[in-house]
């Protein structure tokens, strides 16, 4: 309530102001289709930042900052495009929290976003073919999630960790899995391993005793599964499983989640794997933030409420929520030098801006864009033991 | 050397020899409906994939309501029991079909190419219908002993480096499947109902002539392509796992099976889906794991060995259908042409 007042106070004294306006943001998600059940909790997340800051009354003079919806489908890249195009041309918002999985988000950007001059700020698309590095983004596409050029890394660094120097990869055959399949093997050659095999495999099919046959065939010390845990990627391991070709795996973000637990339990014990995640800390500051408004823990929530943090407060910065003044600012407030916002901070955080001081959001994942405006990325290490999944280390 | 050799024996067997006997039995039985369906009522019943689904949905529901009812056969699935239920519900619904669909048709005579339209607008129905009972997504219904060999096991027992796994499932469909053709090939063979039915096939006026109930016969026909419809579903829901739309991709292997052995000739289904199945994971499995047990160390393949990769599988089927169709287009035993 006090807020209320503190809200409705301020936006009758800017009543007379002309700087305050009414700002649409975007949160262009995948309502429906392989993630929609990892997208209940990232949507509520970011619409939690946008009503955190509308609350506050701090945004660029007084203004309102609501969230529409759009659906990316995850998979459907003409379904993505039409939603991108309604929240821009016909609902006029001023940012895209957005979109989720790499395929859609990445057509999405080139055929709607880039001519439209629009600012996409992408809680978890992670295919390294979305890093612009030559800037054909127009400086519009961030991500609040590294890219799987990171995560490759990171997985040739836990399996040399155990001494593996030999393993079979199959990914699901889309952007994300053959973007995360490709920089593994690379990151992973580069550092001495082998790759006996590097295939694909398709999700919602009946059987994958074929797949595991060539898999088996190529041999290794361990099978890297690149795929969905709701999909394909447990159809693998299962099959895997029942025929002996393989014993222990290693998982990707995509495979880690409770059904891992459910499916297998400690028919994988010792097995591998590692998904970005803020450190704990971070996390249960979150939780604590969102008190059961949202499960603060689930993947890429936290990411979902920075992305949409990241837009309002550059929006501060650049003192105009027109993506072209705006999409400089974004580095900028994400990075040091300046004051450092946590998540539930952000009213402060827009004041030091307003006042013209520095900031650097650390938010609900500890923020820092590297490169082309990408996470830098911190990941859980995790092994599978008596049947859970559990955590071995942070890196 | 012995051991190599049985190295590659088991491996052989583990990962091209079970998953394709298994998966041909499927097949076969699948290709035995269409092949029926297409000897008598003279149309290729596109709606077949998901009769399959339909049936296999309601022994998913009868073997959940036993379940939660504490009924089981265990160590067997309890679907095995759930089955002439999902039979008998399968049965009604395609006597319904023919009563409210087909048999219009029939009494105008209409072409096969209409009829096959009109199966088109049937699997449609059925598509939607088994997605709005039971929903889009798998379906998990296999219980009991999931394994009657496993890999470790049998690595244990006899040292080999290679391990032998054989599911549950694989046997019952094997055993299932030699059965039921047993009943199907002496019920067509040995009955006054079958003769009667393949006299309708091999000319329906002589048997209009010889006073054969032209009614009775479709009525037979639809109760044992329910049968078999639900059976095939059931035993691949059981060896891998339930999806509606899997069932319908179904189709394009059980077509290509009933087509190679020859449509209308049920000993061809047979024959016709060992050759899909074998032929599936013949073409796609990678050689190099057998070829190394075999071959001289210094022969030893490189490569993988696989000649398409697994991702191509569904074009075996059309590549041999294409291939069938230009060379022997009433199949391998003679069935009618096209």
């Amino acid at each position: 309530m006090k807020k209320l007042l503190t809200a409705t106070a301020a936006t009758a004294l800017m009543a007379g102001a002309a700087s305050a306006e009414d700002i649409k943001i975007g949160v262009f998600l995948g309502f429906t289709g392989p993630i929609e059940s990892l997208v209940a909790e990232m949507a509520p997340a970011a619409e939690f930042a946008i009503a955190e800051v509308d609350a506050s009354g701090a945004l660029l003079g007084g203004s309102s900052v609501t969230a529409i919806r759009g659906d990316t489908t995850c998979v459907d890249s003409a379904a993505a495009q039409s939603a991108a195009e309604r929240l821009i041309t016909s609902d006029g918002v001023s940012g895209i929290v957005g979109g989720d999985c790499s395929g859609v988000t990445g057509a999405a950007l080139t055929n709607v976003a880039l001519p439209n001059g629009m600012v996409m700020v992408s809680p978890s698309a992670t295919s390294p073919g979305l890093s612009h590095q030559n800037n054909e983004d127009n400086g519009l596409f961030f991500r609040t999630a590294p890219s799987d050029a990171r995560q490759g890394v990171v997985m040739t660094e836990v399996l040399m960790d155990q001494g593996i120097s030999e393993v079979a990869v199959t990914y699901t055959n889309n952007d994300y899995g053959k973007g995360l399949a490709d920089a593994f093997q690379a990151a992973y050659e580069a550092a001495g391993g082998t790759v006996t095999i590097n295939s694909p495999h398709e999700d919602g099919k009946a059987d994958y005793s074929a797949e595991v046959g060539a898999l088996a065939a190529a041999g290794g010390d361990r099978l890297v599964v690149a795929g969905y845990v709701d999909q394909g990627g447990s159809g693998i391991v299962q099959a895997a499983l029942d025929t002996g070709a393989f014993d222990t795996f290693h998982f990707p973000d995509g495979m880690i989640g409770e059904a891992l637990e459910n499916n297998f339990g400690s028919d994988i014990d010792g097995s591998t794997g590692q998904h970005p995640s803020p450190s704990v800390e971070l996390a249960d500051a979150f939780t604590a933030l969102a008190d059961g408004a949202f499960n603060a823990t689930s993947p890429f929530a936290p990411e979902s409420y920075d992305a949409a943090a990241l837009i309002m407060l550059a929006m501060q910065s650049a003192g105009s929520s027109d993506p072209a003044d705006y999409k400089g600012h974004i580095m900028n407030v994400a990075n040091a030098p300046g004051e450092q916002i946590n998540a539930g901070d952000l009213a402060r955080g827009l004041e030091i801006l307003a006042g013209g001081g520095e900031i650097d959001y650390v938010g609900a994942s500890g923020v820092e864009l590297v490169g082309p405006g990408e996470a830098a990325g911190n990941y859980r290490e995790i092994v599978v033991e008596g049947g859970k999944i559990t955590t071995a280390s942070f890196r | 050397m012995m051991i190599d050799f049985l190295n590659a024996i088991v491996a052989l067997s583990n990962f091209v020899l079970i998953p394709a006997i298994a998966y041909g039995s499927q097949l076969a039985l699948g290709a035995l409906g269409v092949t029926l369906v297409y000897g008598v009522l003279r149309f290729s019943n596109f709606a077949h994939g998901d009769t399959m689904a339909f049936g296999t949905m309601t022994v998913i529901l009868f073997t959940w309501w036993f379940q939660s009812m504490g009924i089981s056969i265990h160590p067997l699935p309890t679907a095995l029991l759930a089955l002439p239920f999902g039979i008998a519900v399968t049965a009604l619904l395609l006597l319904g079909t023919d009563r409210v669909v087909y048999r219009f048709y029939r009494k105008q005579k209409a072409q096969p190419v209409i009829y096959l339209i009109v199966s088109l607008g049937v699997m449609f129905i059925l598509n939607g219908l088994v997605r709005f009972i039971i929903g889009p997504g798998d379906q998990r219904f296999a219980d009991g002993e999931r394994f009657i060999m496993k890999a470790r096991d049998f690595k244990a027992m006899t040292g080999l480096k290679e391990g032998l796994a054989i599911k549950t499932s694989q046997s019952i469909t094997l055993v299932t499947a030699i059965i039921v053709v047993i009943a199907l090939f002496w019920f067509l063979n040995r009955t006054r109902t079958g003769k009667s039915m393949r006299a309708f096939s091999d000319n329906e006026d002589l048997a209009l002539l010889s006073g054969i109930n032209p009614e009775r016969v479709v009525i037979y026909t639809w109760l044992i392509v329910a049968a078999l419809a639900t059976i095939a579903g059931t035993l691949y829901g059981l060896d891998k796992s339930f999806k509606p739309f899997t069932y319908f991709q179904l189709l394009l292997p059980i077509f290509a099976a009933a087509i190679v052995g020859g449509l209308g000739s049920p000993l061809g289904a047979i024959a016709g889906g060992f050759v899909i199945a074998f032929s599936e994971v013949m073409i796609t499995y990678a050689w190099k794991k057998v070829l190394t047990y075999l071959m001289p160390d210094s022969l030893d393949p490189s490569g993988l060995v696989q000649l398409i990769a697994t991702e191509y599988k569904f074009a075996i089927s059309f590549v041999i259908l294409v291939i069938v169709l230009l060379f022997r287009p009433t199949g391998l035993f003679r069935g009618k042409a096209l």
